[in-house]
């Protein structure tokens, strides 16, 4: 395997595992408060699902000659990115329906083409990942649509949920063809089968009308049906708050670096103490 | 009281501690020592909700006044729930977890393992669909109960202190009063004198098996039976009953 290829799929195979992990953050920050017992195991299996979407891409990641420990560190040691997206806050229920519908809708977008990429175990992954991710899509627009057609205040939070999470959900798809440094090897090396401006348009054109659909309005004003190209035109994103978020300057950076480093040290006892236990089996195993 | 009365009680006695126990276990995502653990208890809390949830919608059908399975869990205020003391322990660290989801899950399986031939239709559908999970919950538990107690000298340590410092909850499980009384007559519930020494058993097996040692009763907690909670559970009810409380009338 030529090794830049190697490189490029651990950066973006490990990335993408990072992000489920430190995705399960902003969700389960409303776990506890779910309103009605349904909503809160469906939320649960979701975020469950993400965890183990995380398992099945450091599987992937492995077999590219580095360990799942070696791939953490470089979470936990900052050196590591993850999706800027889990790096914005959730602060009303109403974000669960905006994650589930566009965060999660625009990752799909993304996947749907990844089964397709030229690396065996990380397609594979993707098939696996693409058919619970679609029903984690249908769960935030679930919850957005009843919010959307319930009380005044639930039509206003949901709406607000929309306003904070529509631009860094297009901006998911990462910078413009033009300004990506990393589109044009994928590209030719077939890991990426589509653009990060092709994904983001395919994702546009299709949210616009669920958003019409229960009342919502996308805040783009520049956003308008394009008949020529068969495509929606749109604004500009603002690329500084992008490039900030980034390089970690979101307003929830610290917190979930921090979170997910805390979790960790707390567990070092235990995991700890299931190794020495198996070696002990082992050594009593050895001595019979 | 009437027949009728004390099987909603009973019913909200198992759904309560499901539930509760699984909303402490909810509290564990995305904060375990490992990536499988976090699934393992997701997992876990995801069972008992199911369970909560079918004992609750039960309950509120039986009582005849149109409440819900939502409206049992999050327009009910402390003294009303009666969910067992063990099942509202706070977390703690991963041992304190251990602990008291082991002393729970080895009486929930005996105690579903004794409920498969209740009278009742619905509670012996319940222990028969229940008893699977717990199994599982079960052997989840007292597997990580040995390998914290014969692992390292800090975890043994912790882990024993753990199991001593749940150990004056564990009485409260096995209390009964004229619901189990008119119950027991019916033969839809069980007398839980006869689950203890099993329970025992279980508990005694596995501690040696992890060297660790059993405690001796001295002052024990009461009180699940009439409603009398710890501190813990007001703050737990106060979160998970957020919403419902903030926007009575939305539907979500």
């Amino acid at each position: 395997m030529p090794e830049a290829y190697r490189k490029h799929l651990q950066r973006q195979i490990s990335q993408h595992a990072h992000s489920e992990i430190i995705g399960m953050q902003p969700e389960g920050n409303w776990l506890l408060r779910a309103p009605s017992l349904r909503a809160k195991v469906v939320l649960l299996a979701k975020i469950q699902d993400e965890a183990g979407h995380g398992l099945y891409l450091y599987s992937a990641a492995e077999t590219l000659g580095k360990s799942r420990t070696e791939y953490l560190n470089e979470l936990r040691t900052g050196k590591a990115k993850y999706s800027s997206i889990f790096n914005y806050p959730t602060l009303t229920w109403a974000d669960m329906g905006a994650v589930g519908w566009l965060v999660d809708g625009a990752a799909i977008v993304n996947q749907v083409s990844l089964q397709r990429t030229s690396y065996g175990p990380y397609a594979r992954s993707m098939v696996k990942i693409c058919k619970e991710e679609s029903f984690h899509q249908r769960q935030g627009y679930e919850i957005i649509t009843d919010m959307a057609r319930g009380s005044e205040a639930q039509k206003e939070m949901a709406q607000d949920a929309l306003n904070r999470f529509w631009w860094p959900s297009i901006m998911m798809f990462g910078p413009h063809d033009s300004d990506s440094p990393n589109t044009g090897n994928a590209v030719k090396w077939k890991i990426k089968r589509a653009t990060n401006d092709e994904l983001r348009q395919s994702f546009i054109d299709k949210t616009v009308h669920q958003a019409e659909i229960i009342g919502l309005t996308i805040p783009d004003p520049d956003l308008k049906w394009n008949e020529k190209r068969g495509h929606y035109d749109f604004g500009e994103m603002d690329w500084d708050e992008f490039w900030r978020v980034v390089k970690g300057g979101g307003p929830c950076s610290k917190q979930r670096l921090k979170h997910y480093n805390d979790a960790h040290n707390s567990g070092e006892w235990v995991r700890k103490a299931a190794k020495t236990y198996a070696e002990k089996q082992q050594l009593k195993q050895d001595v019979a | 009281m009437t027949t009728n009365e004390a099987l909603i009680n009973y019913c909200l006695r198992l759904g309560d501690s499901s539930l509760i126990l699984g909303q402490r276990m909810s509290e564990w995502c995305s904060n375990g020592p490992i990536l499988e653990e976090d699934i393992a208890m997701s997992n876990i809390a995801l069972d008992l909700f199911g369970q909560a949830r079918i004992m609750l919608t039960y309950a509120g059908k039986i009582e005849k006044k149109g409440r819900t399975e939502n409206d049992l869990s999050f327009k009910r205020l402390e003294r009303e729930f009666l969910n067992n003391l063990l099942s509202e322990r706070p977390n703690g660290h991963f041992g304190d977890t251990v602990a008291r989801n082991f002393f729970l899950s080895a009486f929930s399986f005996h105690l579903y393992s004794a409920l498969k031939a209740s009278a009742d239709e619905q509670i012996s559908a319940f222990a028969i669909k229940s008893l699977k999970e717990v199994t599982y919950h079960l052997r989840h538990s007292a597997e990580w109960i040995i390998r914290l107690g014969d692992g390292t000298e800090e975890s043994h340590t912790k882990i024993q202190d753990s199991i001593e410092n749940l150990w004056e909850y564990t009485e409260d499980l096995f209390a009964m009063n004229e619901v189990d009384k008119i119950l027991i007559k019916e033969k839809i519930a069980i007398d839980l004198n006869t689950i203890k020494p099993l329970w025992n058993k279980t508990i005694n097996e596995i501690l040696t098996k992890a060297t660790l040692n059993q405690p001796e009763n001295s002052f024990m907690q009461s009180g699940s039976l009439d409603g009398m909670h710890s501190e813990v559970l007001g703050h737990l009810l106060t979160e998970m009953q957020f919403l419902p409380r903030a926007y009575p009338t939305a539907k979500w």
